[in-house]
């Protein structure tokens, strides 16, 4: 059915509303009710869809809410670039000084080539601990709530999250394994091992993204969380083994990094990345039983921000 | 009457202590445009969340075309399309990505997909405006756009929170005539709350009075305008006679509410 339009007018920050202006651009301005034609109601009349019933529910949802993050990732790609500040000049000015010093032990490997996957984890680490912000802020702006009426499950949701959140967090990790190139770290190009780098990043997002929506569903504003991620991202990272192995670290500081995801994540990143000795299946494990058990976790918790 | 698109029987919710909505019963009819009106805070939002299975009732006092929202949700949300009070068109994606998400969650089939979705962005007048980001679009153009997310399923019952708060009158009425239009052309059933007591009494068919948590008084518009002793007056007599109060008197202006209402408003301007 072909309707002719009223003609949008082009967006401005003027402060006529772009809705008056093409109402009065049809004929009969003093009517409202009676000037714009019949418009096409093709998809009200169009019966419903059938709907998708059983298993193929949760993964054709969290397909399409994947879909979704990655066309907003494509529409805005500033982040990538900003983001890509912070890791680089841990490369290149701490881990630079820190391999002049030789202070830290790190057996025959140069602290830079030590340091790199580290700032892998750390950097995919500091993206996804302010996903619960985002997720406030959906809920907020009204989008969170339309979405929990549509028959999707919460899991879904959550999910869909954690992939935008693992995806940036490849983005950044290319960003750093380029710059950790340029600056002479030797790593493998054994194509196996960097997909093993690739799976290990983006179960490390979705750990600490579904953490940070689970501690969202349970303060509920912005204010506290941002303050929780503030105060508890440096403890992460400082408590793990991305700066230095766990072997130097103080007595009481060892077993709080061994129940820390974030070591397991480097100590398989480094394993694979420059060929430490490392516990690849032990870390692969842990971090697919934490991803699982964030995802129910953060999934059981989102409803309380619709209330 | 066929099975009612909503009926809700006794109908409590209580944040804390406060009861925001206090035994509210009613029963809509099937292809009825049916308002629920009264001030900001007269637990209008409580009972759509109630309806949309936002807040966990307990079983049987809210049915959806008979099923129970508390026990057969997913069901319940397949035959909906909800617009909530705030914006909330993702600003991050074009207007034509915000309405094939919808499309996807509704499992409308991938060779039906651009289709649904063009007419869908067709039928409220933003073909032009599809391909571009809706931070760019006016409030009037994102509640059109939010029109169309929930049209594009089909859905059977309507909801709408507010759909005009903010919009100036050529918009209100271009948002009713689109909601008027798709009912007269689907049969559906269209639930809308409003504190614009002018709009209740030209598109409702049936409207329920709500002031502090219970409702005051049903019936077509004509009908309770007759209903008054003098025998005649606006819908604002109506529920002065009904409530005792003004309607623009909001009655728990909590903060967060008026803090929300106000940035809806500041953004559709």
């Amino acid at each position: 059915m072909s309707v002719p339009r009223a003609p949008q007018p082009p967006v401005s920050a003027d402060a006529l509303p772009t809705e008056a202006a093409s109402a009065s651009a049809a004929p009969a301005a003093s009517d409202p009710l009676v000037t714009s034609p019949a418009p096409s109601l093709a998809p009200a009349i169009a019966p419903p869809p059938p709907p998708r019933t059983g298993w193929r529910v949760l993964p054709a949802r969290i397909g399409a809410l994947c879909i979704v993050e990655l066309q907003k990732i494509r529409h805005d790609r500033s982040e990538i670039y900003t983001r890509a500040v912070q890791p680089v000049l841990w490369l290149a000015v701490f881990g630079e000084t820190f391999t002049r010093i030789r202070a830290i032990p790190t057996g025959n490997v140069p602290y830079l080539d030590y340091l790199a996957p580290g700032i892998i984890a750390q950097s995919a680490m500091f993206i996804a601990i302010f996903y619960g912000i985002m997720i406030i802020w959906e809920r907020d702006a009204g989008v969170l709530t339309k979405l929990l009426v549509t028959p999707t499950p919460r899991a879904a949701l959550i999910t869909g999250k954690a992939f935008a959140s693992g995806t940036k967090a490849l983005i950044q990790a290319i960003v750093v394994l380029i710059f950790a190139a340029i600056l002479g770290v030797g790593m493998t190009a054994n194509p196996l091992k960097i997909l093993g780098v690739a799976v290990l990043v983006v179960l490390g997002s979705a750990f600490f993204s579904c953490l940070s929506m689970s501690i969202a569903g349970i303060v509920l504003t912005r204010d506290r969380l941002m303050g929780i991620g503030q105060a508890i991202t440096m403890p992460l990272f400082f408590s793990s083994n991305a700066l230095y192995p766990t072997s130097v670290m103080p007595g009481w500081l060892q077993p709080i990094s061994k129940i820390n995801p974030l070591s397991y994540e480097v100590d398989g990143l480094r394993g694979l990345l420059i060929g430490t000795a490392a516990h690849l299946p032990l870390d692969f494990a842990v971090l697919v039983v934490a991803s699982v058990l964030s995802i129910w976790a953060a999934s059981a918790l989102l409803p309380r921000l619709a209330k | 009457m066929s099975e009612p698109a909503i009926a809700c029987t006794n109908l409590v919710y209580a944040f804390g202590s406060t009861k925001a909505v206090d035994g509210i019963e009613f029963d809509v009819e099937p292809g009825s445009v049916y308002g629920l009106l009264g001030p900001n805070g007269a637990g209008k939002t409580t009972a759509i969340r109630a309806i949309t299975t936002l807040l966990p009732v307990p079983p049987g006092m809210v049915t959806v075309f008979g099923h129970d929202v508390a026990k057969r949700r997913m069901e319940v949300r397949r035959l909906l399309g909800y617009v909530p009070q705030q914006l909330s068109a993702d600003s991050g994606l074009t207007g034509r990505e915000n309405i094939a998400m919808f499309a996807r969650l509704f499992d409308v089939p991938r060779r039906q997909r651009d289709e649904r979705v063009t007419a869908a962005l067709d039928s409220v007048g933003l073909l032009d405006a599809a391909d571009r980001l809706a931070k760019t679009y006016s409030g009037g153009m994102v509640r059109r756009l939010e029109l169309a997310q929930a049209l594009v399923s089909s859905p059977r019952l309507l909801i709408l929170d507010e759909p005009t708060i903010g919009l100036d009158p050529i918009a209100r009425a271009s948002v009713w005539q689109r909601i008027g239009e798709v009912r007269d052309a689907t049969g559906m059933t269209v639930f809308v709350t409003t504190h614009y007591m002018d709009e209740a009494d030209q598109f409702c068919d049936r409207i329920s009075l709500m002031h502090r948590g219970t409702i005051r008084a049903t019936g077509s518009p004509q009908e309770l305008k007759a209903s008054l002793p003098a025998g005649a007056g606006t819908l604002e007599d109506v529920f002065r006679h009904y409530t005792g109060d003004n309607l623009d008197e909001p009655t728990s202006g909590e903060f967060r509410n008026v803090r929300a209402t106000r940035s809806t408003a500041a953004r559709v301007r």
